[in-house]
């Protein structure tokens, strides 16, 4: 049974007489278990969708079923059902009172989801060992770092075991080492407490290490749905780079009418090819060139990225607008996240090739 | 476009979530906003008290006035020309600076509901089960809590200082501190959530409350004013509920002026309140 399906969703905002459409009809269903993210560049809808799936803001059309309950005439049901971790981007901050004690804000969340004391205790040390928080009951949510005042975000949407947790934007904000450490946590809490996460990013690196599956949305409406690797084999294709000793123009030639090449080029003595199931067609391609006699001098392959796959969709990349307004480096971070992506597969020889180097630079993958 | 759904990459554990019963037990409506309230109250309440900061100096104003302001004020009396008791004229300025506590003290905790929102404090109560009038009313008891005590120290310091008035009228000018402290905090609660910066609630709060304080008769009654100034006085709320506290000091408790003066105060904490929790419990913030 999926644990979310919603239908038509959309909301309007009328601001000074011009209506703006945040988002325009979104359609999506998420099954129990599953890590889902919501990718797309600032302002195309995430947020809002998102609070309106956590009864936070009223949907203009549609209709969804979250956890069981209908959304617009049992919020209350959706409420007691789901955790939510605010964004904690720009002004808003994740949900703790500055001055308020770890441990009372763990015991009030509780009570406000009517657990017991003691079922609260047990869970909040449940959850405090998983997100390693033990040992902070008694400090003051401003003394803690960015990473662990964030994990005690999670922890509080947590506390009473929701069905499922959506999370706002969970990383944003934080160092590259504390995100890809919160990624390791997030994905533990799925394999771990069984927990159906729901999260929305702008980082493509989060939505390819942490998400089995990613929503694209843009202007408001989902231009794409998928497992990331699929998402990016399907829309975009490897980028297969060759050199060769012999005739280049003739190897040109051959791979131009290789099954699966869809574009070619040749530069210098480099040939350039965006392939389908790249590492699936090399072999072939490198024995029709051997019945030739031309030999290889080097091989690369490229994996396409998600923004690669935005940019197909949208002819937008979404580094574009990547997050400046918060002064944080997270789009810098995520570029030498996907060198190294690339470097994983470039480098490699054909019997690496074949396996899913793609996303082994990542964390939180096993 | 419809997503599909999927087999996530990894097998989830055997106990599925969606069938799993939710752990928040069902409890009636009423009780659960009493005790949500309660919730709400002891959670500001403790947060207070670990910054008194702001308690201490929403008392230190109103004893101010009673050191620096009082004196003249007993000095005027005394000749008889404001036509307040000339043996007791505490009993007239007290009564007036309970009041300007009660809308200072209240007028001002829309500034915290900014920082709670902030802090993603609000948004994240309002995603669980607790009542989102909970979120106001638990507010409100603690501001009606803090500025009741602040009234009572103010009230022993006028004894320090020469107020005499039975103890019945000094609880029903503590009565009417607190229907003020109600009023005043939701709306400011309401407007502050409404507005969300601090930019636009100050300029707002100092251009509604002076003039409403002005007009109140704190400091002096108004009927020493010219017609038009208490027909405008007239129309504001404050100046019959200071006039019911002033007979109530001085020991009148049977008369016009106290009933006119319990329905302003009850009804204004109505209204405000009423407006107020429109804002907490609509379903768009």
């Amino acid at each position: 049974m999926p644990i979310i399906e919603a239908s038509g969703l959309a909301r309007t905002f009328t601001s000074r007489k011009r209506k703006v459409e945040a988002v325009r009809g979104v359609d999506l269903t998420v099954s129990g278990g599953e890590i889902v993210g919501f990718l797309g560049p600032n302002g195309a809808g995430k947020t809002t969708t998102l609070r309106m799936l956590t009864t936070l803001l009223r949907p203009t059309a549609g209709t969804a079923t979250v956890a069981g309950c209908d959304l617009l005439r049992d919020p209350l049901g959706v409420r007691q059902r789901i955790g939510y971790v605010p964004q904690a981007i720009g002004i808003t901050a994740g949900g703790t009172d500055p001055n308020c004690a770890v441990g009372e804000e763990l015991a009030i969340q509780g009570r406000a989801y009517r657990l017991s004391a003691a079922e609260t205790a047990e869970r909040a040390k449940l959850l405090t060992d998983q997100l390693e928080l033990t040992g902070l009951e008694s400090r003051l949510c401003k003394t803690l770092s960015g990473g662990q005042r964030r994990r005690l975000d999670i922890t509080l949407g947590l506390i009473h075991s929701p069905s499922i947790v959506f999370m706002d934007e969970p990383t944003t904000g934080l160092d590259p080492q504390s995100r890809s450490n919160l990624w390791e946590h997030i994905s533990g809490l799925r394999s771990k407490l069984g927990t159906t996460i729901f999260l929305t990013t702008h980082y493509l690196e989060e939505a390819d290490a942490l998400c089995d599956r990613v929503l694209v949305i843009d202007h408001g409406k989902i231009i794409a749905e998928g497992v990331p690797d699929e998402l990016k084999r399907q829309i975009s294709g490897d980028v297969v780079t060759l050199s060769v000793t012999g005739d280049s123009a003739q190897a040109k030639t051959i791979l131009a009418e290789y099954p699966g090449v869809r574009e070619i080029s040749l530069d210098d003595r480099a040939i350039r090819m965006t392939v389908t199931r790249g590492e699936e067609a090399l072999p072939g391609m490198l024995r029709a060139l051997d019945a030739q006699d031309i030999t290889l001098a080097s091989i690369q392959l490229a994996r396409p990225t998600l923004d690669d796959v935005f940019l197909t969709l949208t002819g937008r990349s979404l580094r574009d607008d990547s997050p400046s307004a918060n002064g944080h480096s997270g789009g810098e971070g995520g570029t030498q996240a996907d060198d190294q992506n690339k470097n994983d597969t470039g480098d490699a020889d054909d019997a690496e090739l074949t396996s899913a180097g793609a996303v082994a630079g990542h964390p939180g993958r096993s | 476009m419809t997503a599909t759904t999927t087999t996530p990459a990894h097998s989830a554990p055997s106990e599925s979530p969606a069938t799993r019963p939710a752990s928040a037990r069902q409890q009636p409506a009423v009780l659960g906003f009493f005790s949500d309230t309660w919730l709400i109250f002891t959670r500001q309440m403790k947060l207070s008290l670990r910054n008194p900061a702001w308690v201490i100096i929403g008392l230190i104003q109103p004893i101010l006035y009673l050191a620096f302001f009082g004196p003249l004020l007993s000095k005027i009396a005394r000749g008889g020309v404001l036509g307040v008791s000339a043996n007791n004229p505490y009993a007239f300025f007290v009564p007036g600076l309970l009041i300007q506590l009660g809308l200072f003290g209240a007028a001002f905790v829309g500034f915290t509901i900014i920082a709670d929102w902030r802090a993603g404090v609000i948004e994240r109560f309002r995603v669980t089960p607790v009542s989102r009038m909970a979120l106001l009313a638990g507010r409100v008891l603690r501001d009606v809590l803090t500025l009741t005590v602040q009234a009572i120290v103010l009230v022993l310091a006028g004894l320090a200082f020469g107020l005499r008035a039975p103890i019945f009228g000094v609880l029903i000018g503590l009565g009417f501190v607190a229907l003020v402290a109600v009023s005043l905090a939701a709306v400011s609660y309401a407007v502050g959530l409404l507005l969300k910066s601090e930019d636009a609630l100050a300029p707002l709060l100092q251009t509604v409350m002076v003039p409403l304080m002005l007009l109140s008769g704190i400091m002096l009654p108004m009927t020493l004013g010219p017609h038009w100034l208490r027909g405008i006085a007239k129309a504001t709320p404050f100046g019959y509920i200071i006039n019911a506290m002033r007979d109530a000091f001085a020991g009148h408790y049977f008369n016009a002026i106290m009933v006119e003066g319990i329905c302003v105060a009850v009804g204004l904490a109505a209204v405000c309140l009423w407006l107020a929790s429109r804002a907490f419990i609509k379903e768009n913030a």
